[in-house]
């Protein structure tokens, strides 16, 4: 019996959030005296994960699954967790595996828990720590079932090398008709902008920047430090700037390990997403906004002056560091 | 068609979060309930398929007695019918398998839940549901059309969007872009006077077990003082962030 964990390939390349989760899945391995077994679609080299803890890698080379389409995802997932008798699903929590992971753990009749930033406590029972009240609490859930799906949250539990002799074995799910309901017919995404999701950093600009074209700000702040771009509620709704960049308790979630707020005041509902996030810096010129509560560092001025400063500065700073 | 909205009911965004009972249930004193923002969206892009297109829009819930004016908002703000599955919701599973016995029954062709709750931020109900039904699912979806049979939809995937065509029936979750924060309406008097006649249909459970059970809550540590960096001296704030942080 061995941990499945789901690894997530772009353009055949592993993202980073798939190390990540296959370190964990390593860990409550070595917890339960178990192996890891990783499933990979259509990766250019699978061996790699044998850096991070797996095993065995169930490789999936399909043109059919070129574009994502979660029911068939989950179709192949369920298989592969079925023949190998795998018991714990480990997923990241990408927009794709969120996608996907409820469809599986009704296939597998299992218990999911999303957002888990922690391993599990398998002495009696099964019991994960999530976060709840978008990262107000933290809650510590019961799996009950005898499958259990765990999507863990982003850079919560880190990448981790645990180098492994790896066997690769090609894996040929069947894709029912059935699983193809919903077709892709277009793809829209920015290929040189790092996404929230995946970004180490996100530099976020608020209402503060008072319009759409000081906008150059922050994308220069964020280029220097291959950053990606995020913005405060009403930015987007204004239509400042798109709907995707809106972050916070109704907006995305960012767990990053540095998050900068640029004329942001910091809301609760606007704190309360981008808590998770290891390091916050806020910039800001009113010395009262509660953003100042909850950064580790500030700088009170205004942005204007601070941030052109600021990457100017980043840049000396990268040149001398490279 | 005929829409079914799920609604979840959820402490307002600005709710202070504690707990009672040792740390095991969320304390409920002096919080503000709310129609969940997601399911706030989908519920004003059914109404729009009422008005343009003639659908009739019923809406649900998986709650006790005390979800009712949170229902009750949802029928001011213009559904036709309320549908109240008389238990405690306690997991996605169980929430799950309760709406889909609706949704199944009421033969609906269009089911819009929301991306997520925003108080266990479970992120499953929907894919659930529509697994059970064998429905199609569109997650985090931010623009619906229909058309006869047809559905194109727009998702939100990491870095930028996805076009995406089905047939119905079909289960959404949704998000803001359905429509936009200006389209919500906040109910009127008139709305408020017709929903208290409007049917609101209380339904017995079919009790399925649950898969998880959230067993004790805590609160994250609280967070030191900023330190703050004059404007003057930004080369402070790099060397904290490179050596103090060690996020650059
Ligand atoms: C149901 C609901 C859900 C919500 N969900 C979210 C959410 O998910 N995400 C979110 O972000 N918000 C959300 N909000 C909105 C939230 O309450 C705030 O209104 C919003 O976050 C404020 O955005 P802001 O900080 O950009 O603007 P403001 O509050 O207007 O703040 C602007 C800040 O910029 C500063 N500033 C002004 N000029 C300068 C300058 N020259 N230099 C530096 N600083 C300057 C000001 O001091 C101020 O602090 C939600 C609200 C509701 C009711
Ligand atoms: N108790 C409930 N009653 C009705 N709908 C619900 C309930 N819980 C969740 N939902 C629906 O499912 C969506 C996602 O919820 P969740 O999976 O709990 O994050 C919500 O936005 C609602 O549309």
């Amino acid at each position: 019996m061995s941990i499945l964990v789901y690894t997530e390939t772009e353009n055949g390349k592993f993202k980073k959030a798939s190390f990540e989760v296959a370190s964990y899945a390593k860990a409550i391995a070595d917890k339960t005296d178990s192996k890891v077994t990783a499933i990979a679609v259509n990766a250019d080299d699978p061996s790699e994960l044998g850096k991070y803890g797996v095993s065995k890698v169930l490789h999936v080379n399909n043109e059919e699954l070129a574009k994502f389409n979660a029911d068939s995802y989950a179709a192949v997932l369920t298989e592969a967790a079925k023949q190998e008798l795998c018991n714990t699903i480990v997923l990241s929590q990408s927009a794709n595996a969120k996608y996907l992971a409820p469809l599986l753990a009704v296939n597998l009749e299992a218990g999911y828990a999303s957002n888990v930033v922690d391993l599990p406590i398998t002495e009696n029972g099964f019991m994960v720590k999530r976060t709840a009240f978008t990262n107000k609490a933290f809650n510590e859930t019961e799996i009950t079932t005898d499958t259990k799906i765990i999507g863990l949250s982003t850079n919560s539990f880190g990448v981790h090398e645990n180098s492994l002799e790896v066997e690769i074995s090609n894996f040929e799910p069947t894709i029912s008709e059935e699983s193809k309901k919903v077709t892709v017919e277009s793809v829209d995404k920015n290929k040189d902008k790092v996404s929230i999701a995946d970004a180490e950093v996100v530099v976020s600009g608020g209402r503060g920047l008072k319009g759409p074209e000081n906008w150059h700000l922050v994308e220069n702040l964020a280029d220097t430090l291959n950053a990606a771009t995020a913005c405060s509620k009403p930015v987007s709704d204004m239509g400042w700037r798109p709907h995707g960049e809106h972050v916070g308790q109704t907006g995305k979630p960012v767990a990053t390990n540095l998050y900068i707020a640029i004329g942001i005041s910091g809301a609760i509902q606007h704190l309360a997403g981008i808590n998770a996030s290891k390091t916050k810096v806020v910039i800001n010129n009113d010395p009262e906004a509660p953003f100042f509560k909850a950064a580790d560092y500030g700088i009170v001025g205004d942005a204007f002056e601070v941030v052109p400063k600021l990457t100017e500065k980043l840049k000396e700073f990268k040149a001398n560091n490279a | 068609m005929k829409i079914l909205v799920c609604i979840s009911h959820v402490p307002d965004t600005t709710s202070k979060i504690n707990f009672t009972e040792g740390d095991t249930k969320f304390d409920t004193n002096g919080v503000q309930f709310i129609i969940n923002p997601n399911d706030e969206f989908g519920l004003t892009r059914a109404m729009w398929f009422k008005e343009k297109q003639g659908a009739s829009v019923d809406v649900a819930t998986v709650g006790l007695k005390d979800t009712e004016p949170t229902i009750r908002k949802a029928l001011a703000i213009g559904a036709d019918n309320a549908i109240r599955i008389d238990t405690a919701p306690l997991d996605g599973y169980q929430v799950a398998t309760e709406l889909a016995k609706v949704a199944k029954e009421g033969e609906y062709d269009l089911i819009i839940a929301g991306r997520e709750s925003i108080d266990y931020n479970g992120g499953m109900v929907p894919g659930m549901m529509a697994k059970m039904l064998g429905y199609g699912f569109i997650n985090t979806c931010v623009s619906l059309e229909i058309d006869g049979n047809t559905a194109t939809a727009i998702r939100e995937i990491d870095g930028g969007k996805e076009t995406l065509k089905t047939n119905l029936p079909l289960v959404i979750g949704g998000q803001k872009g359905l429509v936009e924060e200006s389209d919500l309406k906040i109910p009127n008097m008139r709305g408020i006077m017709m929903a208290r006649k409007k049917p609101l249909n209380v339904v017995e459970a079919v009790g399925d077990k649950v898969s998880t059970e959230a067993k004790k809550f805590s609160k994250p540590a609280p967070k030191g003082e900023v330190k703050l960096v004059d404007a003057e001296n930004i080369d402070e704030l790099i060397d904290l962030l490179h050596n103090e942080a060690k996020a650059i």
